[in-house]
């Protein structure tokens, strides 16, 4: 019986339950319930953010495919297009840490083929609670084992991501899965349904109980009680799903379908109406068709279940047989289970009875969109003022904490267990500023980077927003890269807070303003709410992925010092900005002060003269400053040469030291070049209207900064390195 | 055809071994589906990395048992080229080619990564453009590495000069440290008593081009064709 209780443990409110009897004119059946629960879940249905996101730029002369499908698509010469998507899968990965992450990197990885490209780079970003606590450290190694079991095993490279740790992730881990592939851009799929009587196929893995209310879990809040959602997160099987893209690629090549989605969240639920939306028609299946794994499954368990590596295709109605054949060839199911119809409507049909009957327009397009209320947080006011603290005694202990902190440090402990290298692609290893990965036979590279400090964020919402997309176009830049396209995950606390509803739209406007500014189309995303547990919302956490296209592969540049006696040279402006740095959180112990500001146009500058530089044969290595300031930086550059190559800076700016060294300053990258370049190096940058200074050379077996005549750091590149290499290891360490 | 490169479900460096021979080498080479009996005529056979089977029950177990496995095994002990690698060499063990087992890594984690290898025999089809004693750079990416075999056996393999490459430091030293895996007698690469097979667990097609930060695993398959002739 459908009463309020069951409507309400459904995730929909009483005048959301009223609008449904209105539009199909009568009461839903508990099968049709759980379908109008799931697609109107904010998961499915984006109804808090829809309005929000508008304000996006999403135009661009090389968008093939912006938001609203499986993945976005930019055209990126050759004939090829680069089809990319961040998803989350935060909630999951908490309640079961291996499989929330493992199925996470498989749903996306669906989302990518789905659309007829061959996935070739995964990257994730990251946020746990601090390792101190053992629950942290057991999630981030269920993720990270997760992450590894899945994208190994299918054979496509996790070429990076970014590691942070904060306490407002401690009971609610972030899990954003980055995935991008290729594909010949006359040869783009997507979910139609098309063509009355057309046969609709299941293909993949068999549906079990698994994942029934994963969609609707994750547009809810979390208590501290979560054991007895353990059955709610699906089991990934990477085997299955490498069969499945093996053989979808393969239908793919030839002539024989019209359209192809995946079962992810939702579904069979999901993949049907949005077929059938997308397409103005509709679908009829027989679930007694179905390929099962279980006995006695009822039809609200099959519509709602999230049983892994499964795809609906609809095919041309002469070429079933041959689709049939390829799935044979990978040992797959593949069962005609209904056909596209006329009339809009979705009908389900078990035990030869129609157990379901309602208009697809009802489910997908007529679902409620809200403008929740906002109001500006009251945190604000007191986190802006930054307490007087007092400078470090010792300036290479601090350092050395720094470099120890694990947000700063090496993170080589997560990345060796990815099989970073298969599909003979990677031309970076982990741990430069963006992973590149070349384009065969094509001298040309495509660079990915993820990025987000949600501190500066939870300061600052618009601000953080900015940065996010400036500091991962450096990134890009750093690496020889120009930023083509943008995807984001957006993970907040609960919408329904008018707090949050304030940050999500603060954030999003500085997101809108900077991509403007870099003149790049943001392609699709993913937004993530109900990022609260015990009613603590994490911090405002936009994670920015960017894809930027190196166009000659003489370009490609690392972080790592290549010689010694080159010198060095600081684009940008150090300035005394100390709020919400790494150094402020870590050494004095505040999530306090004003975050370090950006003039978008100035950094547009410091990109554009990175990448020119760059172009011209003028640099040798080149590293973004971020976390831990210009020290850390340099500490970096050094760790990451070959031979732990030492560095002497000498600065002349009038500041507190700690901010000279730690501070987060925006616009700033730190290039080495040959002595004969110099004169050339800084006249371009005069030219270009870019503050560039010669501030030391590389060489020695010393990391040394002084500021103006005081030496303030002085420390062996040896310790440097072991502070930052070992600070994870060593937690994870076996005794 | 020169060489064929086997495809098991799960395979996941085929496509990359067959551009490698192709692309980089220039060299005649063809898929060859392990559901098939068919090795059209190949000289020389690759069994690449990857999860054939997914690794489920035992890594390379599964992949033993396939149709195509019959005639490798027939064609191995022609005396044909049959090199393993990774996967392939888990395979090789499994299929009796090759003696010993693999066991997980010691430290319990995959691992990625470059790892520095001696070549202790260059009399090999493999190996016989490699000097003696020098020292490779190429990855490795495998759960199970971990070399180990009864103690005959290993008196066996020693004898014969069974052992190809073992992980070393850059100067070619033995250690606990260099030896990641924690492989007996440090095996990276191992040969059989007729000196036609050789399994080995890091990655060559990985290290053939300047670009992506090695060329070192040239060496395997130039030797390869050259006793190919």
């Amino acid at each position: 019986m459908i009463d309020k209780k069951v409507i309400a443990e459904h995730n929909l409110t009483p005048e959301e339950y009223e609008k449904i009897v209105e539009l199909i004119g009568r009461e839903p059946n508990i099968t049709e319930l759980g379908i109008f629960s799931l697609m109107w879940s904010e998961h499915c249905s984006y109804k808090s953010s829809k309005i929000h996101l508008k304000k996006l730029p999403v135009e661009g002369k090389n968008v093939i495919q912006g938001p609203g499908e499986n993945a976005g698509i930019i055209d990126i010469g050759n004939g090829l297009a680069a089809v990319f998507k961040i998803e989350s899968h935060n909630h999951p990965s908490f309640i079961e840490p291996y499989q929330g992450a493992a199925t996470g990197v498989g749903g996306i990885l669906r989302d990518i083929f789905t659309m007829g490209a061959r996935p070739i780079i995964l990257q994730d970003a990251l946020r746990f609670g601090p390792l101190s606590k053992p629950k942290n450290k057991s999630i981030m190694e269920g993720v990270v084992s997760g992450i590894s079991g899945y994208g190994n095993s299918i054979g496509i490279p996790t070429v990076g991501g970014d590691v942070y740790f904060n306490d407002c992730y401690s009971l609610n881990p972030l899990v954003n899965v980055f995935a991008l592939g290729i594909a010949e851009k006359d040869k783009i799929f997507y979910a139609k349904a098309e063509g009355a009587g057309n046969p609709v196929l299941y293909v993949g893995a068999k549906t079990g109980r698994d994942g029934i209310h994963g969609a609707t879990m994750a547009s809810a809040e979390f208590g501290e009680n979560l054991e007895h959602k353990r059955p709610n997160v699906q089991v990934g099987d990477p085997f299955m799903e490498k069969l499945l893209l093996e053989a979808c690629l393969e239908v793919m090549a030839k002539d024989l379908i019209v359209g192809i989605q995946d079962m992810g969240a939702a579904g069979l639920t999901c993949s049907t109406t949005e077929m059938a939306s997308k397409s103005g028609t509709g679908i009829e299946i027989d679930l007694d068709l179905v390929p099962q794994r279980e006995k006695g499954m009822t039809p609200y368990e099959m519509m709602l279940s999230e049983s892994q590596e499964r795809m609906l295709i609809v095919a041309k109605k002469d070429r079933v047989e041959e689709v049939q054949r390829i799935f044979a060839k990978w040992d797959l199911d593949a069962v005609v289970i209904g056909q596209v119809i006329e009339g809009g409507r979705l009908r389900v049909k078990f035990g030869g009875k129609t157990v379901v009957d309602l208009p697809v327009r009802a489910i997908i397009d007529l679902c409620p969109v809200y403008e929740q209320e906002s109001k500006a947080p009251s945190y604000l006011e007191s986190a802006a003022n930054l307490d007087s603290f007092s400078e470090p005694e010792d300036y290479n202990q601090t350092f050395l904490t720094l470099l120890s902190s694990p947000t700063v440090s090496e993170k080589e402990w997560v990345r060796r267990q990815y099989d970073h290298m298969v599909q003979v692609n990677t031309v970076f290893l982990p741990g430069a500023d963006a992973a590149v990965i070349r384009i065969k036979g094509k001298n040309k590279a495509l660079a990915v980077t993820l990025d987000g400090n949600s501190l500066y964020t939870y300061l600052e919402p618009k601000t953080g927003g900015k940065i996010a997309v400036a500091e991962a176009c450096r990134n890009l830049a750093c690496v020889g890269a120009r930023p083509i396209g943008v995807t984001n995950c957006l993970n907040f606390g609960s919408p329904e807070k008018p707090e949050i509803m304030w940050q999500f739209k603060e954030a999003i406007e500085g997101i809108a303003l900077a991509c403007e500014i870099f003149d790049i189309p943001v392609t699709g995303g993913n937004v993530s709410f109900y990022n609260d547990t015990n009613g603590i919302s994490i911090h405002p956490t936009p994670v920015l992925g960017i894809v930027g296209m190196v166009d000659d592969t003489r370009w490609i540049t690392g972080p790592g010092f290549k010689s010694e006696g080159d010198i060095l040279i600081l684009i940008g402006e150090n300035k005394e900005e100390l709020g919400g740095s790494e150094y402020i959180k870590r050494i004095h112990r505040m999530e306090k002060g004003i975050p370090p500001q950006i003039d978008l146009e100035e950094e547009k500058r410091v990109q554009e003269f990175c990448l020119e530089a760059i172009s011209l044969g003028l640099v040798e290595s080149a590293h973004d400053i971020s976390e831990g300031g210009l020290a850390c930086c340099l500490a970096e550059c050094s760790l990451l040469s070959h031979g732990k190559m030492g560095v002497s800076a000498h600065l002349k700016d009038n500041m507190r030291s700690d901010a000279l060294l730690f501070g987060e300053s925006q616009s700033r990258i730190v290039i080495t070049s040959k002595e004969e370049s110099r004169k050339e190096i800084l006249n371009l940058a005069r030219e270009r209207g870019v503050q560039a200074t010669d501030i030391g050379k590389t060489g020695g077996d010393r990391i040394i900064i002084s500021q103006r005549d005081k030496k303030l750091l002085d420390v062996d590149v040896a310790d440097a390195g072991k502070a930052w290499r070992d600070a994870i290891p060593e937690i994870f360490r076996i005794k | 055809m020169k060489f064929g490169v086997v495809i098991f479900p799960g395979s996941n460096c085929d496509h990359d071994t067959l551009y490698v021979l192709k692309d980089i080498f220039k060299q005649d080479a063809a898929f060859l589906w392990h559901k098939e009996h068919d090795l059209k005529n190949v000289d020389c056979i690759i069994l690449p990395g990857g999860f054939s089977y997914g690794d489920y029950l035992r890594s390379g177990s599964i992949a033993a048992f396939s149709p195509l496995m019959q005639e490798v095994k027939e064609f191995a002990l022609r005396g044909g080229f049959v090199l393993g690698i990774c996967n392939g060499f888990q395979v090789l063990l499994e299929l009796g080619l090759l003696p010993g087992a693999m066991l997980r890594n010691k430290n319990l984690k995959f691992l990625c990564q470059y790892v520095h290898l001696r070549v202790d025999n260059t009399d090999t089809p493999f190996t016989s453009t490699a000097k003696r004693g020098q020292v490779l750079r190429i990855p490795i990416a495998h759960y199970d590495g971990n070399y180990y075999s009864p103690p005959e056996t290993i008196q066996e393999v020693k004898k014969n000069n069974q052992i190809v490459l073992r992980y070393s430091d850059a100067r070619g030293r033995l250690s606990d440290e260099a030896n990641v895996n924690g492989s007996l007698e440090c095996i990276a690469g191992l040969i059989n008593k007729a000196g036609n097979v050789m399994g080995m667990m890091p990655h060559p097609e990985r290290a053939s081009e300047a670009l992506l930060g090695s060329e070192d695993g040239r060496i395997i398959f130039e030797s390869l064709i050259k006793s190919l002739g």
